[in-house]
């Protein structure tokens, strides 16, 4: 748009004034945005300055810790900032982790029928029902997953003799790891199939053909050729997707069971089963701590770590798909 | 316009190979292929059907439980204390709050929206301040929701924001519809732009041209030629926006205050008194009526929850309609 042709203005709605206009919006946006960066970060300073690296490693009991912080802010003593956040990052990378592995595997799957194999009917049903998935409030989702998902599993999935195995440590009701991971992959994995089908849509037809000529078969030649294409759109989706799961705080906060321990894989099949809480829910959840100083400082820190993580993310998903329009036809 | 145009990945004519029955035309079946490809298309067919059975399950669940739970007097009237769930009213609050947010939010996010977009296509000078721009949009829409939240607690609290929200003896509460209102518009601004973005891209040079021919300068060009032109796109983008600002919760339980009724300041005159006060909107009755919520009131939450997917359907029907109509008109062919 270098060379165009600048035509004559009005004194009014003169096309300067407009454009700066609009440039001082956009500059007030951004301000906004490094504004938000540095309040968040600011805020959550002492919390970080008082534990130094400590913050990301285990070590006592989290929810002591969080009261003793806010107890601290109440009874106007000296406040406590000790807080050693390994057992929620812990549940954030599984809880995460989970559903973004199983909304990629189904998701990729679902986008190559949608794109390649499903009749013309059943694209025409799966594409809105696609988009009415990725519509439906996280809070529902959330309300379903306390009153259907985790009855079930609390009722018909855990065995008694499991229970009573960890009874002395957690109570495994059903508010579980399994619980929310099922529940955030079916938040996420829509997300990922309309980035994914965007992807393998544009696809350049000529390189299908051309396998398809040498004989290779219309499956082989999807992910062969397709998926492998896409891939820029598939990395994309998938990071886009990892950071909306990392922000998730309601739904896992009704679904995650609230409790601030690591589930331990050593456990063996139990291990699914207990509670944990990641860190989002745990801002919602003490959300009421906000006035005392030093619960301020903690949730702060909390919310700058995952503004990091989930920035980085998305701005990696914007990167890769930035390489994508590179092999796009559109 | 991407997705008006679909280039069909494999031309209908493919040959059948040899041993598929060679029916006219037909595209190759799955019959030839080795038992590892079939097992794929069938994992396919599962996980497609999978989520129609999952849509399907939602909706109508949903509606079996809200047949059963929803009452007309609920609509009509405000959440009250009460020991049982026959006494403790409806959610007459929430629903109008929701509808308060989502008009102030969309009333923030929509010309903000559509004011970077036009920067981002028609100007976007200097380069470099258009890569930041567009780089912010996508940071924006990255950002936790929950953040965003704690955000606003901190923007609203400050004294010079005082007149949005109560304030008791010099103490900023920072919690009202202002403070939501206004952080929501950041959860929908992103949607906007990109669809705006989408729409003016959309429209080839050549008409930009014969408006500056007639003697249109850029400004003119776009308010009555583009924007008008766009208006399909950034219908989409700003009820997908609304879908996303009905649906947050997070920033509803944090910057609207803990409370299931309307709590207006003394201190204001009508609209402001509600707008300046605490209130609550459907997703957070759903929240905090959940099991895991205060309340605990799972037949309201259902009936609740029913009401808000309602809402979505609408928009998303809303949504269908404004593509389907746009693709009737047509495209330009440049």
């Amino acid at each position: 748009m270098q060379e165009e042709f600048t035509p004559e203005y009005g004194p009014k709605w003169s096309d300067q004034r407009v454009e700066r206009m609009l440039g001082a919006l956009v500059c007030t946006l951004v301000g906004l945005l490094l504004a938000l960066i540095v309040t968040v970060f600011i805020r959550g300073w002492p919390s970080f300055v008082h534990n130094g690296l400590a913050w990301f490693g285990s070590g006592g009991n989290v929810d002591d810790q969080l009261n003793a912080i806010f107890l601290s802010g109440q009874s106007g003593a000296e406040y406590i900032y000790t807080f050693h956040a390994w057992p929620l990052i812990w549940s954030t990378m599984l809880i995460t982790g989970g559903a973004v592995l199983i909304s990629l595997f189904s998701a990729l799957f679902v986008a190559v029928f949608i794109v390649e194999f499903a009749p013309e009917w059943m694209s025409n049903i799966l594409q809105p029902v696609v988009r009415f998935l990725a519509s439906v409030p996280s809070v529902i989702y959330g309300l379903l997953g306390v009153l259907v998902l985790v009855p079930f599993i609390g009722n018909h999935l855990i065995s008694e003799e499991q229970k009573a195995s960890v009874a002395g440590i957690i109570s495994l009701t059903g508010y579980s790891l399994i619980a929310g991971v099922v529940v955030l992959a079916m938040m996420i994995a829509p997300l990922m199939v309309s980035i994914f089908t965007d992807g393998l849509r544009s696809v350049k037809p000529g390189w299908l053909e051309g396998s398809l000529a040498l004989g290779v078969n219309r499956w082989r030649t999807t992910w062969k050729i397709g998926v492998r294409a896409a891939r820029p759109a598939i990395v994309a989706g998938t990071v886009l997707a990892t950071a909306r799961a990392i922000g998730e705080a309601v739904m896992l906060a009704m679904l995650s069971g609230s409790v601030g321990f690591a589930p331990n894989p050593a456990d063996g099949v139990i291990f699914i089963f207990e509670p944990s809480r990641p860190l989002a829910p745990t801002i919602v959840k003490n959300i009421d701590q906000l006035s005392s100083p030093p619960g301020n400082a903690t949730l702060f820190s909390i919310a700058t770590v995952l503004l990091f993580s989930a920035t980085i993310f998305s701005l990696c998903g914007h990167l890769a798909r930035r390489s994508m329009r590179k092999y796009g036809t559109a | 316009m991407e997705r008006t145009v679909t280039i069909p990945p494999v031309p209908k004519p493919v040959e059948p190979p040899p041993g598929s029955g060679g029916d006219k035309g037909a595209v190759e079946g799955s019959a030839t292929w080795q038992l590892s490809d079939r097992i794929g298309l069938a994992i396919c067919w599962g996980l497609g059907l999978l989520f129609c059975a999952l849509a399907v399950a939602i909706v109508l669940y949903l509606l079996v439980q809200g047949v059963k739970y929803l009452r007309p007097e609920m609509l009509t009237t405000p959440a009250s204390a009460g020991y049982t769930q026959a006494e403790s009213g409806g959610f007459s609050d929430a629903l109008i709050g929701t509808m308060i947010v989502a008009a102030m939010g969309i009333a923030v996010a929509l010309p903000l929206g559509v004011a970077t977009a036009v920067w981002l296509v028609e100007y976007g000078r200097p380069a470099g301040l258009a890569r930041i721009t567009e780089s912010t949009i996508e940071a924006i829409a990255g950002i936790p929701s929950i953040v965003l939240a704690l955000f606003g607690t901190v923007i609203f609290s400050s004294t010079a924001l005082g007149f949005l929200s109560r304030t008791t003896e010099g103490v900023v509460f920072g919690r009202s519809f202002f403070a939501a209102g206004a952080m929501l518009s950041l959860v929908a601004l992103p949607l906007i732009v990109a669809s705006t973005r989408e729409g003016l891209n959309a429209i080839p040079r050549h008409v930009r041209e014969a408006s500056y021919a007639v003697g249109k300068t850029k400004a003119a060009t776009t308010r009555r030629i583009l924007l008008p032109t766009a208006k399909p796109q950034i219908a989409t983008g700003a009820m997908l926006g609304l879908g996303r600002i009905i649906g947050d919760t997070a920033i509803i339980v944090v910057l609207l205050g803990a409370t299931q009724n309307f709590a207006p300041v003394e201190d204001a005159s009508f609209p402001f008194n509600y707008l300046r006060g605490a209130g609550t909107t459907l997703t957070n009755f759903v929240y905090e009526a959940s099991p895991t919520g205060n309340l605990n009131q799972p037949e309201k939450a259902y009936a609740a929850a029913f009401v808000l997917l309602l809402m979505v359907l609408a928009l998303n029907a809303a949504v269908d309609i404004v593509h389907r109509r746009a693709r009737k008109v047509g495209t330009w062919s440049s």
